[in-house]
């Protein structure tokens, strides 16, 4: 039985969960810790936690949240932002995080993803991975002779010319057990997943894949499993602002026919 | 709460993997769980837990080199409560096909195989128990759809197939859970599992404190005894 995972994703910064768009307008969302755990009664699968903290200076902030995380919260979850090095790796899973999702750093050093995997295992390592389409409609350009997706780093601010789809699969190879892919076109829109992309990249790879970028409806989310092949389904802003729990979610997914744990 | 009911239970420390969390959600139970590689304190702990993540062969490499594979399998033949998890559950067995060199704890006698192909690769999901063994002690009150998390790529398959306590559909049936004596052992995180998980590792704290106290009663009674003649 393959079952679909709902991810609510929890931006940190400073110990509390922010919500903004494009890394501006932040808004105060709540407690890692509270939310965590509403997140779990209500059905939560997993949690992802973001640190979006610019400043290394307050990485200890981010340490003692997944120490009070782990001590509370009984459901996996994962921590990125910020993972540059094995030891930044080891410093969270130590900590209580289940698995560390690198992005930056990987694509700079890929060894990373290697190095992690060689320590803890592939469970361990998510990837993350930040896309743009280059032709912005999919329709022929004499400006983009090439269509497909290339992948950004910085939040979708700094181009790297590298294809996403060969990313995806050299990162599994060097021990990647997860990935995590956010479409940047779709980040913020609220009008559903790039499912074409999310589509690409699950039958490029054996690995699972967590679709992220664009959720506005709770349907949005079953797409991105019936229609993009995704593992599991990452969203934010719907779960925090109470606009949509995570059981209605997962009513609606199993609506569609997919298999979920019920909340 | 008096140390009858609050037992001490050994969390075997050798090195690898998130072994924080267990110990944590077995304190949630009601123990006094400390991860620990003192010989001394696993043979006074009322239970053993035997974590694990990660490879098979490197696992039980280090639970060599940290001195803890006597201990261990000291405290299995005590007949105490013994639980092993997810690679901890593997180590048990006598062999597996991830790392053909490494040799097991050969307690639960049988191959740590391969999940057959179909299915992605690990199994990195939530899945419905399906209780083989559904009044065994460790398996009550986990509610009427056990849904519990995994993460792994090969399943124990025993010599025995009764030893089995529990499946899951994936791709084929999977083993999930064994019993055999004072040994459960799960493939699955119950530390990880939110309610049904914390469930299980309640009924293991419950189960290694009626140990005690019964184990217990008979030194109090004789110094009573001792104390009216």
């Amino acid at each position: 039985m393959r079952t679909a995972r709902v991810i609510p994703c929890l931006d940190v910064t400073d110990g509390r969960v922010v919500k903004g768009t494009n890394f501006v307008d932040l808004r105060d969302a709540g407690d890692p810790v509270e939310l965590a755990a509403r997140y779990d009664l209500e059905g939560a699968d997993e949690l992802v936690f973001l640190d979006i903290t610019a400043s290394s200076d307050n990485r200890e902030t981010t340490i003692d949240m997944v120490h009070r995380v782990a001590e509370q919260v009984y459901i996996p979850f994962t921590v990125g932002g910020g993972i540059r090095t094995l030891e930044d790796a080891r410093t969270m899973l130590r900590a209580g995080a289940d698995k560390v999702s690198v992005n930056t750093a990987a694509v700079q050093r890929p060894e990373l993803i290697a190095e992690i995997a060689a320590e803890f295992g592939s469970q361990c390592v998510v990837c993350a991975i930040d896309a743009r389409r280059r032709r912005a409609d999919g329709e022929p350009s004499p400006e983009v002779p090439e269509d497909g997706w290339e992948v950004f780093l910085h939040g979708g601010r700094t181009p790297t010319g590298i294809d996403a789809i060969d990313w995806a699969i050299r990162a599994v190879e060097l021990g990647a057990g997860e990935l995590l892919l956010t479409s940047m076109d779709r980040d913020g829109t609220r009008i559903g997943f790039d499912i074409e992309l999310t589509r690409m990249i699950s039958e490029s790879v054996n690995v699972p894949i967590i679709a992220s970028g664009g959720v506005g409806t709770l349907e949005h989310l079953a797409d991105g499993v019936t229609e993009g092949g995704a593992d599991g389904v990452l969203a934010a802003s719907i779960f925090h602002f109470r606009e949509h729990s995570v059981a209605e979610a997962k009513s609606v997914m199993a609506a569609a026919g997919i298999t979920v744990r019920p909340a | 709460m008096t140390g009858a009911e609050r037992p001490l239970i050994a969390v075997l420390d050798y090195g690898i993997g998130n072994t924080h969390s267990a110990q944590k959600a077995l304190e949630k139970g009601g123990a006094d769980a400390r991860l620990t590689r003192d010989a001394g304190l696993i043979a006074d702990a009322a239970g053993v837990v035997l974590p694990g993540v990660g490879a098979f062969g490197a696992c039980m490499a280090a639970l060599r080199s940290t001195g803890l594979e006597a201990p261990a399998l000291d405290a299995v033949a005590s007949g105490r409560p013994f639980l092993g998890i997810c690679v901890g559950m593997q180590m048990l067995f006598t062999r597996s096909e991830e790392d053909a060199a490494a040799t097991g704890l050969d307690v639960v006698p049988g191959t740590v195989s391969w999940i057959p192909p179909g299915p992605k690769i690990p199994q990195m999901q939530w899945n419905r128990l399906d209780l083989t063994q559904p009044d065994d002690p460790m398996l009550q009150g986990l509610g009427t759809e056990p849904w519990v998390y995994f993460v792994h790529s090969l399943h124990g398959v025993p010599d025995d197939p009764a030893v089995v306590a529990a499946t899951v559909e994936y791709g084929t049936t999977i083993n999930a859970a064994f019993r055999l004596g004072n040994v459960f052992a799960a493939q699955f995180h119950p530390e990880k599992s939110s309610r049904p998980g914390l469930a299980l590792l309640g009924n293991f704290v419950r189960i290694c404190s009626e140990a005690t106290s019964s184990h217990m009663a008979e030194p109090i009674s004789t110094e009573i005894m001792t104390e009216s003649s």
